[in-house]
């Protein structure tokens, strides 16, 4: 069930800091302790980076959920990009076609506690996230 | 566009990060360091990240990138003030900054690149014996 939730943007770099921004107000608010809200803020910046970088742009839905007596954020991240061939290799820690170190996907999977992804090369990419307190 | 101030303090450059960058902000700094470590034949940088709340992957590399771009030129780099919290992330994150002097505070850093500065390098002599007169 959620209790809240948001749409956003993510068409520009500014556009992932307002996500952090967002992010960052909405774990305060379900009093995350600091390394938790520093864990999740910085998977959602990972994840809004990859949208921008590798989707060529989407959106982000936010929400803050509730299951039984815990509360979290999660958080959907969606492209039209080319999508991802291989799910496993994007998986790896050091593997990149962006130049980057290749720690964004495998990263922001261990910064969260729950991680799904779904892909299919040509139609886009989807990556849900949740952080429980 | 905005762009972080770097001061000059004797033969080091100093840079307090105190805003949420955008990935063309941490560009741009790491291109005006660079001109300014060669401007100014500077030895030292200082880079205080203390009101940074998240380093992620791009803007860890980019710290990265401008230590080792630092050293080309002559430079050391000391990194600063990194919060508990961002220290934590990062290094579940992949990202450990190998390659990065880092200091608590600014007040250590300064010191560290003193002593850096101050210690007697002494060029590594080509021996030549036998060589003309």
């Amino acid at each position: 069930m959620a209790l809240k939730s948001e749409t956003m943007p993510i068409a520009t770099s500014a556009d992932v800091v307002k996500v952090r921004q967002l992010v960052r107000q909405w774990a305060t608010e379900l009093k995350f302790s600091l390394v938790d809200q520093t864990k999740l803020v910085t998977a959602a910046s990972e994840l809004a980076r990859n949208t921008l970088e590798h989707g060529g742009g989407g959106t982000v839905f936010a929400s803050v959920v509730e299951e039984g007596a815990r509360r979290g954020v999660k958080l959907t991240f969606d492209d039209k990009g080319p999508g991802i061939a291989n799910l496993e290799l994007a998986l790896r820690d050091g593997y990149t076609t962006g130049g980057g170190m290749g720690l964004g996907l495998s990263g922001s999977k261990r910064l969260v506690n729950d991680f799904e992804i779904k892909s299919e090369p040509g139609r886009g990419t989807t990556v849900t996230i949740i952080r429980w307190k | 566009m905005d762009r972080i101030p770097i001061l000059k303090v004797g033969d080091c450059l100093l840079v307090t990060i105190q805003v949420d960058m955008h990935d063309e902000l941490a560009m741009s700094l790491q291109e005006d360091l660079t001109s300014q470590i060669a401007k100014y034949a500077s030895r030292g940088v200082l880079i205080d990240i203390s009101s940074l709340e998240i380093v992620d992957s791009f803007i860890g590399r980019m710290l990265a990138n401008i230590a080792a771009m630092s050293r080309v030129l002559d430079a050391q780099t000391v990194l600063t003030g990194m919060q508990p919290a961002v220290a934590i992330t990062l290094v579940e994150l992949g990202m450990a900054l190998p390659g990065i002097k880092t200091a608590l505070n600014v007040e250590r850093g300064m010191e560290l690149l003193k002593a850096y500065l101050n210690q007697d390098v002494e060029p590594e002599e080509t021996e030549i014996d036998g060589a003309q007169e």
